[in-house]
């Protein structure tokens, strides 16, 4: 009975309870059961994809808004002064000289900052700790809360430890920097620990095997296996970082500097992030262009960086293989 | 315990063993080519003294007592789960990378105690060497390969002739002497598993481990490993755990039958059953579980 109206009527029964009967036997009913099974399946699996495409165009479209208002809006200012002067109470002269060299410096600080402890920390929690030990899983644990702390609390750690406090750094870009490593740790150890595990193990027991000492082999196999991925983490953390306001403004970075930092140890620094968010605040028009303008900077700062860090990657992965 | 089990690492949660720091004239027995000559009657390169292996306490394997003699090569064989790989692990410690594992009994190589309190396992492995089940040749070039293990051994030797006789002995130089630059990773699996047997020879051990070698091997790159053991015979010993029991038969001198013995908590322990010349457990076993498992009626 492959196609009689009899069988046809079969196909109104929900797939289902046509796929518990069919449990019971004949072959022929079971192929047409299966039949309108698939028919039901495409149709969902249809509306599944749809409405995936429908959540990336959702997240295109608010990033393309996103960069299409701040270039319309900024367009008027959008010219080399921006990037060249500095400073200024006059929204025509103001420009972001000063931010974006802070911003440079307190990357730099971030980056040469975070990386070891990240890194360092990550290695140790997979290489060495054991998780039969409680304070191993105590360390695990606080690592993954530390990642949910809200970033204007390790701006006031930041003030209280760094700046003054404990170590006094007074308000520079290092301690700008070191409050931020603070605050993305987690996410660099969480991805550099990622990357670690996902090199073979049968590399480190091959290492092992012809007499390599554990610390050899995490140097020789381990690690250069996993940079690819720990720089992919990096990336990804110091560019949540260099977006941060509020912990920069309780640390010190000034909102009016007319000079370029002189280092990470000098006083007087801005960033991009707390230049844009000054300019908001102020009632003038032109300042409201002004942060448009420096929004569009921000991004294109931060797309540099990211693109040369990537490039840094890809050309670290061919010289291995 | 099965055998996957059993050979299962743990790396993430490897214990600091591998991180001991070298201590100066640690009590490492020294290779037979720095012994004294005229050793006749020091024909074993290792004996087990009522080896007992635990996996979080529960035995893996049991009351092994066997001696591995040199320049031959010694067949482990048994059904699944009978504790051959982790039997092989004890003899260069590897075994030390499972947290949970636990050696009890001795490991004796020529005639010093391998876990001993002063031996560091990272010195056991410079004279032991070890070749995997699956090829796994690091993701660098040939030469880097073979290099690896007299680099961080600080051998002071020249690296272009070790790499070569390395490439040599494990009959792979002609085929890759003009790309020695190229990744490890472009080569067939055959090649890589002899790369890997030129690895372990780079250190200049004294004994071979390898575990199942050619299980992930085509017939006729097994071939090549066998007609390669054979050559390698001369000057190493050999100790090789096979599922194989043909490659038993064709390539070793010795061999142990290992077999697993269920107790009443249902824990699966390995133990020797007999072990003598290779010929006679083929030909003439004494133990009818032997018997059994050669002639194919079990296992």
């Amino acid at each position: 009975m492959a196609t009689g109206p009899a069988g046809r009527g079969g196909f109104r029964l929900r797939p289902s309870v046509r796929r518990v009967a069919d449990e019971a036997g004949a072959a022929t009913e079971a192929s047409i059961a299966l039949g309108t099974t698939q028919r039901g399946e495409m149709v969902k699996g249809y509306a599944f994809l749809g409405l995936l495409l429908l959540s990336i165009l959702i997240a295109l479209a608010m990033l393309v808004t996103l960069i299409l208002d701040a270039i319309i809006e900024g367009a008027p200012r959008l010219d080399l002064a921006l990037i060249t002067n500095f400073a200024s109470s006059l929204p025509g002269e103001a420009g972001l000289q000063a931010a974006i060299f802070g911003t440079l410096w307190v990357m730099l600080g971030l980056v040469i900052t975070v990386v070891p402890l990240g890194v360092g920390a990550a290695i140790y929690l997979e290489e060495y700790a054991s998780r039969d030990r409680w304070y191993n899983r105590f360390i695990e644990l606080n690592i993954q809360n530390l990642a949910a702390v809200p970033s204007i609390v390790f701006g006031i750690l930041g003030l209280g430890l760094i700046v003054r406090g404990g170590l006094s750094l007074g308000p520079v870009a290092y301690a700008g920097a070191l409050t931020l490593s603070l605050l993305v740790l987690p996410t660099v150890i969480l991805a550099a620990r990622e990357a670690i595990r996902a090199v073979p193990d049968s590399h480190r027991q091959a290492s092992l095997a012809v007499g390599a000492t554990k610390w050899q082999t995490i140097r020789h196999h381990v690690l250069p296996s996993a940079i690819p991925g720990i720089m992919t983490g990096t990336i990804l953390a110091v560019a949540r970082a260099i977006g941060e306001t509020a912990p920069l403004l309780l640390v010190g970075a000034t909102v009016f500097v007319t000079f370029n930092p002189d280092g990470l140890f000098a006083e007087g620094y801005t960033t991009l992030p707390v230049q844009i968010f000054n300019w908001v605040t102020r009632p003038q028009d032109e300042f409201r262009v002004l942060s448009a303008a420096g929004i569009v900077v921000l991004l294109a700062v931060l797309l540099l960086v990211n693109a040369a860090a990537i490039y840094i990657r890809n050309r670290w992965y061919k010289k291995r293989v | 315990m099965s055998d996957e089990t059993t050979t299962r690492q743990a790396a993430p949660e490897t214990t600091a063993a591998g991180a001991t720091p070298r201590p100066e004239g640690a009590a490492v027995p020294r290779p037979a080519a720095e012994r004294p000559a005229g050793g006749l009657a020091e024909q074993a390169v290792l004996r087990t003294e009522h080896l007992r292996v635990l996996y979080g306490g529960v035995p893996a394997v049991r009351d092994v007592s066997m001696e591995i003699q040199r320049n031959r090569i010694t067949a482990l064989i048994g059904p699944s789960g009978c504790g051959k790989s982790t039997l092989l692990r004890c003899f260069n410690r590897m075994n030390d990378l499972i947290p949970s594992a636990a050696v009890e009994g001795r490991v004796l190589y020529h005639g010093a105690d391998l876990y001993g309190p002063k031996v560091d396992p990272v010195e056991v492995r410079k004279r032991i060497g070890m070749v995997f089940q699956k090829p796994n040749p690091f993701p660098k070039s040939i030469y880097d390969n073979v290099a690896f293990g007299p680099r961080v051994l600080g051998m002071k030797v020249s690296m272009d002739e070790v790499v070569e006789r390395s490439l040599r002995q494990a009959a792979l130089w002609d085929e890759v002497k003009d790309r020695l630059k190229e990744n490890a990773y472009g080569m067939s699996g055959g090649q890589q598993q002899r790369l890997c047997i030129a690895r372990a020879l780079a250190t200049n051990p004294d004994v071979i481990l390898m575990d199942e070698p050619c299980s992930a091997l085509d017939p006729i790159s097994t071939n090549r490993i066998e007609d390669l053991m054979f050559e390698l015979r001369d000057e190493y010993s050999i100790v090789i755990v096979t599922h194989n029991m043909q490659q038993a038969a064709r390539v070793s001198d010795m061999t142990a039958f290992l077999t697993v013995e269920v107790d009443e908590h249902d824990h699966r322990t390995g133990r020797v059953v007999e072990y003598d010349e290779t010929q006679k457990i083929f030909s003439t076993p004494k133990d009818e579980r032997t018997e059994a498992y050669v002639t194919g009626r079990f296992g």
